[in-house]
């Protein structure tokens, strides 16, 4: 598992705030794709009623894990292929050592693999001595510069085009590529032909899985650009690394988790290449790879189906959620500090990583809650992320700051004589302080909201007594 | 030491709260598997040919509708539109059409420095804009992903209205083909700014020959 540096989220934050190149990058990667998820979603009737069969169809699925994990694997083996199973990180990377150095592998091509991020097998792979290639364009310009993944399906989205020009007129160099290109098309067609060759060297050939069809042992992944087709077909030996939740049991339970998979992501209909992988080549095949191997990792999946955490099982992996999130739009993917960031992260890295170490990241939130809103499987990530503050508190990991601010709410609230009168005198003085502008510019415990905007004033009375005034007024 | 299948099983029961499936679900899950739930499908609306037309170029296809006689001729159009010559590699599933004597044709997988193939298809999508392709020795996989254009014949027949009726296709041929892929458009990438771009790995053109029966052209 790759090292997480999510205590230091506070830490970085400023940083990530002042950086003007990522303000820019993440304010333009937002809108597009909020605008393309919109739009999608409002050509296709009864977007909603696919959101609720895509929930039905997942959880379903998850009750009937063992079922359909069971019989996937039968099926895979039906097709000439090998299914090895991972409990952990360590397991996982250790399998795929393992098929790696059977195969005499020197270099390895990747798909986009966000499991293989989460078990850090590319540093795994690396300390054996076998060069890995990341094939899709966002994940081999972040290798280059030497960086993780800040979006979960746009993995270079912090980077600007100036940036990809800098880094690829550093490091082509020693593929014979001397002009530094300034254009996306020049600059898209240079990696094409670096990567070109990777295609045809590789031993081994790494991919994800959006979805594994328990019905026949399909494994289906959904790309654009073409890299994980040629990963898989010209290596000699082609490896799937997957989550167990990745399971669904028909063909047509993923037709309908590929039509929420594709508009909630990009805001396309269909993406450029879908594909089934169906085990190895067949006597005939003029190519295809010769082994095919699908390596099922739990990771904590296991235990999430077992608590209050299940239905985060459900996702798939689309990045809707951090697509709309101001908190990730305003501080980028990196701060987040391990794998998955945003919403979906800020549930997915405790529990992976801990709380003492990434305690943070659930109280990043404002709870809008458009997050759920715009997931394609539902899933309640603000309850998720309430739930964590719940347990941070109880486990008493959360701050001696907030612990004491509760506990005098609870002293006050549990009061309710005393409660209104400090409200009461609250209102009043915080409108006389206000004055004509009606604003206050500093306030006492909120100088972290107060210091790029100024405070809204109460209009001089509270909530209970408007609402008093308000029964009165209907009842008359 | 249990293996860690049987402690990944054994754990998912325990998060369910269950002991193992009982033989009633079994063969309820069994039903389900063998036959699958017909969900609701998109409505189309239209003529499926032309629907199939407009989501194809919506992503930067291209279409040309012809008839049995006059394949060639659409061929041939689509590579002077790219200003290509006469070189292809075709799959071998197509090695009876009548190429013309001074075409420089081969058959077979793509080594990685071909410029243009032809391939058939096993089935078109209405619904997505999208052509479907069996890998095997009549058509070859690395055909469809590294020549830089890419034209593919459909037949009137071939074009199915949704992503399912593909699946029902596929369960009538028997063995599962080791890859089925589903090509809409051309290669591309966002991966730069968000922006567009085509060509990133895949061919930087796709090209659809669709040919109608007769009754079509009647």
């Amino acid at each position: 598992m790759p090292t997480a540096a999510s205590h230091l989220f506070k830490q970085r934050v400023p940083a990530a705030l002042a950086d003007r190149d990522l303000k820019a990058a993440m304010d333009k990667a937002q809108d597009g794709f909020i605008g393309k998820r919109e739009q999608a979603v409002s050509q296709y009737p009864g977007f909603e009623a696919l959101r609720e069969l895509g929930r039905e169809i997942k959880d379903h699925t998850l009750a009937h894990l063992d079922f359909y994990l069971d019989r996937y694997e039968r099926q895979v083996q039906r097709n000439g292929g090998h299914v090895h199973w991972a409990r952990n990180s360590n397991e996982a990377r250790t399998i795929i050592l393992d098929l790696c150095k059977r195969a005499n592998a020197r270099n390895v091509t990747k798909g986009k693999s966000m499991v293989s991020e989460e078990i850090g097998l590319n540093g795994a792979l690396e300390e054996s001595g076998i060069a890995v290639h990341e094939t899709d364009l966002g994940e081999y310009i972040i290798q280059l510069a030497g960086e993780t993944p800040s979006h979960i399906i746009a993995p270079a989205l912090h980077k600007t085009k100036a940036q990809v020009s800098d880094l690829f007129h550093a490091k082509h160099q020693r593929y014979g590529f001397h002009q530094r290109l300034t254009e996306a098309p020049a600059l898209v067609n240079e990696a094409r032909q670096v990567l070109r060759r990777r295609y045809l060297d590789a031993e081994v050939g790494i991919t994800g899985a959006n979805f594994l069809i328990a019905e026949n042992g399909s494994n289906m992944i959904v790309t654009n650009e073409g890299n994980g087709d040629l990963t898989r077909t010209m290596a000699k030996v082609h490896i799937v690394t997957a989550g167990i939740e990745k399971l669904v049991p028909t063909l047509e339970d993923a037709t309908v988790l590929l039509r929420l998979l594709t508009r909630s992501a990009t805001g396309q209909e269909f993406s450029a290449y879908t594909t089934l992988s169906n085990g190895p080549r067949r006597e005939e095949d003029p190519d295809g790879p010769d082994e095919y191997h699908v390596v099922l990792v739990d990771n904590v999946r296991t235990e999430m189906l077992g608590n209050e955490f299940r239905s985060m099982l459900r996702c798939i992996r689309c990045g809707a959620c951090m697509n709309h999130c101001p908190v990730y739009g305003a501080v980028g993917g990196h701060v987040y500090g391990w794998v998955y960031p945003g919403p979906m992260g800020s549930v997915l890295t405790p529990l992976n990583v801990g709380l003492e170490e990434a305690g943070d990241l659930p109280n990043a939130c404002t709870l809008n809650g458009r997050c759920q809103s715009v997931c394609p499987v539902n899933i309640p990530l603000p309850d998720l992320l309430r739930r964590l503050r719940r347990r941070q508190h109880e486990t008493g990991l959360d701050s001696r700051y907030s612990r004491a601010a509760l506990r005098l709410w609870t002293a006050l609230a549990a009061r309710p004589a005393l409660y209104r009168r400090a409200m009461q005198w609250g209102a009043v003085a915080m409108k006389r302080l206000a004055g004509r502008r009606g604003r206050l510019r500093r306030f006492p415990l909120a100088g972290g909201w107060t210091r790029s905007r100024d405070m809204p004033a109460p209009a001089g009375s509270t909530f209970q007594t408007l609402y008093t005034l308000y029964k009165e007024g209907r009842r008359r | 030491m249990t293996s860690a299948r049987e402690d990944i099983l054994d754990r998912v029961r325990t998060a369910l709260g269950r002991d193992r499936i009982s033989s009633d679900t079994r063969t309820k899950l069994d039903r389900r598997l063998s036959d699958p739930p017909s969900y609701e499908r998109p409505g189309l609306g239209e003529d499926r040919v032309h629907l199939f037309a407009t989501r194809l170029t919506a992503v930067r296809g291209g279409f040309r509708k012809t008839d049995s006689g006059h394949v060639m001729e659409s061929i041939a159009d689509c590579l002077d539109r790219h200003g290509l010559e006469r070189a292809i590699i075709a799959a071998p599933a197509l090695e009876h059409l009548s190429w013309p004597a001074d075409w420089n044709v081969s058959f077979g997988a793509s080594r990685g420095d071909d410029r243009v193939s032809v391939t058939p298809c096993f089935a078109a999508v209405a619904e997505t804009g999208s052509v479907v392709l069996l890998s095997g020795p009549d058509s070859p996989t690395s055909l469809n992903f590294l020549p830089e254009y890419h034209i593919v014949l459909v037949r009137a027949e071939q074009l199915l209205d949704h992503v399912e009726d593909v699946w029902e296709k596929l369960r009538s041929t028997g063995a599962p083909a080791r890859t089925v892929n589903f090509i809409t458009g051309p290669s591309k990438t966002a991966d730069i700014e968000q922006t567009i771009q085509y060509g990133a790995h895949g061919p930087r053109s796709l090209d659809v020959v669709y040919i109608s029966t007769l009754q079509e052209c009647l």
